[in-house]
């Protein structure tokens, strides 16, 4: 987040959806403290660092979409959450639908050439 | 991905990993500026003006065999790229499009219009290293250390981010191109990858550090208001196409108080400029939230479209009008020009260990210029993927399971050290970030250093906390991730205690005077478990 302060006592609530089967999921309802202008991706970071470093997400350049990593359903929407605004209303943030799911908000968004089927092993 | 692409030309086979998505992340997708070349398109130029002006940045510190190498070698790879389908921005009698950037004495920088050079020469080369079946890409393993046998690099222990097995990696030679450091700073332009990892993999595996010290700020970062979508570095390139005048909290050009020029002039070169608002907000006289402010009222808004067209539709969705508000902006944790110490041929001093990029210390000495990254990322790392497939090529497979087994156990120990009084080693890694911009930021004291390095012990020595999670756990990624900033984050301190002079970068306040006898390079290694200097041209204090 940035080095902006929030508002004092102004939260948003997000839903988030977690789990590592599509039919074997929750949402988890997040109280995050608002800041004008903040992104999605800012209040996940905020989550992991302050109540629940076990959530799975993926990011890379951090707010200037220039990696595209970060897709994800914001409000049923396909969204960067770098770029998605957070809003003082409820949100709502999950899986991409089409993907394999990997866990949480992650998704198998890798080139199916890309990936580590087998370790390469030699003793 | 140039080294990759140059090993497979040598005909090596190659593994090219990535802890993120290849060629998704790091510095280079970031990096909306240019990439210096003295190609000549603009303007009458020559690779040996360009070294000249290198050499002139760095403050008497540039390692000139890398100086040279990038600067001699830019203008082919620029035009490599152009053949492989980067689309250099070009004029109307399709010349390749330069400008001039601050210290650079010709228009020899080259970019990708609407602020794209980054992810296009990312994507340019993520696209040529697909063209390539001897190229075997690996997104999401996250490289723990390089095994070392018999004196030799002989591949790598790390583990699969999204399985969480721990993985082994043979290899007749290894490249480090993991890039710089700035994670390690609160305030930084950095991929979430940038945690300095390479430079605390090649100390481990016995290879030296050479000027870590020396970080770039980056004196005009966005700072207000909150911008999304955006590098924070942008406005760079709106500088140097629109001038753009530095104003203080009271509205005042300041920039001839340190030596610079005013009135929209984009000549000042990063240490002096980033030096130059940190003094104003020490002052008092700074924005509110704490920098100054780059203002652009006095640009008509059909001559901002006409240079920066849908990017201006972008900053509206931001609410930003640049004709009606100037913006805040502040220095920033931008590049590390220090780095991994190789020779001529981008081979360290363990055989068979390379590094290419900015993980490379040295070509840029004590104050890169803007656009020198990305020519040594190219630069580099096509020598690095040359040499080391040419090295393989010679070479017996060195690996030794033994020595792999070492580097795989203390992997596996450190992923068993969860403490449930612990902090997550993301809360940590922001304490580190914390601790290095207090005391080891643009301005440095023997105290404040000091500080710093006490601070990197107390973080090192706190229980970590990782939560259980099956598969994309990110708590163990940062667990790994902190154990190499913490090392790179103690090689930065202590290079930066040991220079006690003022030079480029590396701002002093107790020896604020540059000193003629510190006009050379301090190393760093490891002996056993301790970090030790070493002056490799005699030791300016003795």
């Amino acid at each position: 987040m940035s080095d902006a302060t929030s508002r004092a006592g102004v939260t948003t609530e997000l839903h988030v959806w977690r789990g590592r089967a599509e039919d074997a999921g929750r949402y988890d309802v997040y109280r995050v403290p608002y800041v004008e202008g903040m992104s999605v991706l800012d209040a996940l970071v905020w989550i992991r660092a302050h109540v629940d470093s076990s959530l799975a997400f993926r990011y890379g350049c951090v707010n200037a979409n220039a990696c595209k990593t970060c897709m994800a359903l914001v409000d049923g929407r396909v969204a960067y959450m770098c770029t998605a605004r957070l809003t003082p209303a409820v949100g709502k943030v999950e899986p991409l639908p089409k993907r394999p799911l990997i866990r949480d908000l992650v998704t198998d968004t890798a080139p199916d050439d890309e990936k580590l089927t087998s370790p390469t092993q030699r003793d | 991905m140039y080294a990759a692409i140059a090993a497979a030309r040598k005909d090596a086979s190659v593994l090219l990993l990535d802890k993120s998505l290849v060629g998704r992340g790091g510095a280079t997708i970031m990096a909306q500026m240019t990439v210096a070349a003295a190609i000549g398109h603009e303007e009458p130029d020559h690779w040996t003006n360009h070294l000249q002006d290198t050499l002139a940045a760095g403050r008497e510190l540039c390692d000139e065999r890398l100086a040279r190498l990038l600067c001699e070698n830019g203008p082919t790879r620029i035009f490599e790229m152009d053949g492989w389908g980067a689309h250099w921005a070009r004029g109307a009698d399709d010349r390749i499009r330069q400008v001039k950037a601050p210290g650079h004495g010709r228009a020899r920088c080259c970019y990708v219009d609407f602020l794209n050079t980054g992810p296009g020469v990312a994507g340019t080369l993520r696209r040529q290293v697909g063209t390539l079946s001897s190229v075997r890409r690996l997104s999401n393993v996250a490289v723990t250390e390089v095994v070392v046998h018999d004196d030799r690099a002989v591949g790598a222990v790390g583990m699969d981010v999204v399985s969480g097995d721990v993985v082994t990696l043979a290899a007749k030679a290894v490249i480090l191109a993991a890039g710089g450091l700035t994670k390690i700073y609160r305030r930084n332009s950095a991929s979430t990858n940038m945690g300095g990892e390479a430079y605390a993999l090649a100390l481990w595996a016995g290879a030296e550090l050479i000027d870590m010290e020396f970080v770039q700020f980056f004196p005009i970062a966005h700072l207000a208001p909150r911008l999304v979508g955006m590098d924070p570095i942008m406005w760079d390139p709106f500088r140097y196409k629109l001038g753009g005048r530095l104003l203080n909290g009271n509205f005042d050009e300041f920039m001839h108080r340190y030596g610079g020029q005013d009135s929209g002039a984009y000549t000042t070169v990063r240490d002096h400029a980033s030096y130059a608002i940190l003094k104003e907000v020490e002052a008092g006289r700074g924005s509110p939230h704490g920098g100054v402010y780059l203002d652009f009222r006095h640009v008509p808004d059909e001559t901002l479209r006409a240079a920066f067209g849908p990017v201006i539709d972008r900053l509206a969705h931001n609410g930003i009008d640049l004709t009606r508000t100037p913006v805040e902006v502040a220095p920033t944790a931008h590049y590390h020009m220090g780095g991994i110490r190789v020779d001529g041929r981008m081979e360290t001093r363990v055989p068979g260990l390379y590094a290419a990029g900015e993980a490379v210390g040295g070509a840029n000495g004590a104050n890169r210029l803007s656009g020198n990254a990305i020519t040594e990322a190219l630069v580099f790392g096509e020598c690095a993927g040359r040499e080391a497939a040419g090295a393989a090529a010679g070479t017996a497979c060195g690996w030794n399971a033994g020595a792999a087994a070492g580097a795989a156990e203390r992997l596996r120990n450190a992923l068993g050290t969860d403490d449930e009084n612990g902090v997550p080693a993301n809360v940590l890694q922001r304490r580190l970030q914390d601790v290095m911009w207090e005391h080891a930021g643009p301005f440095r004291t023997a105290e404040r250093l000091g500080k710093g390095l006490d601070g990197i012990r107390e973080i090192r020595e706190a229980p970590v906390a990782i939560r259980p999670a099956e598969g994309f756990n990110l708590d163990i990624q940062d667990r790994m991730e902190l154990r190499a900033m913490l090392t790179t984050a103690e090689a930065l301190v202590r290079a930066a205690a040991g220079r006690t002079e003022s030079r480029g970068a590396h701002q002093r306040l107790d020896f604020p005077d540059g000193d003629a006898r510190f006009a050379r390079n301090q190393a760093l290694a490891m002996n056993g478990d301790r970090m030790e200097a070493r002056w490799p041209n005699g030791d300016a204090r003795s």
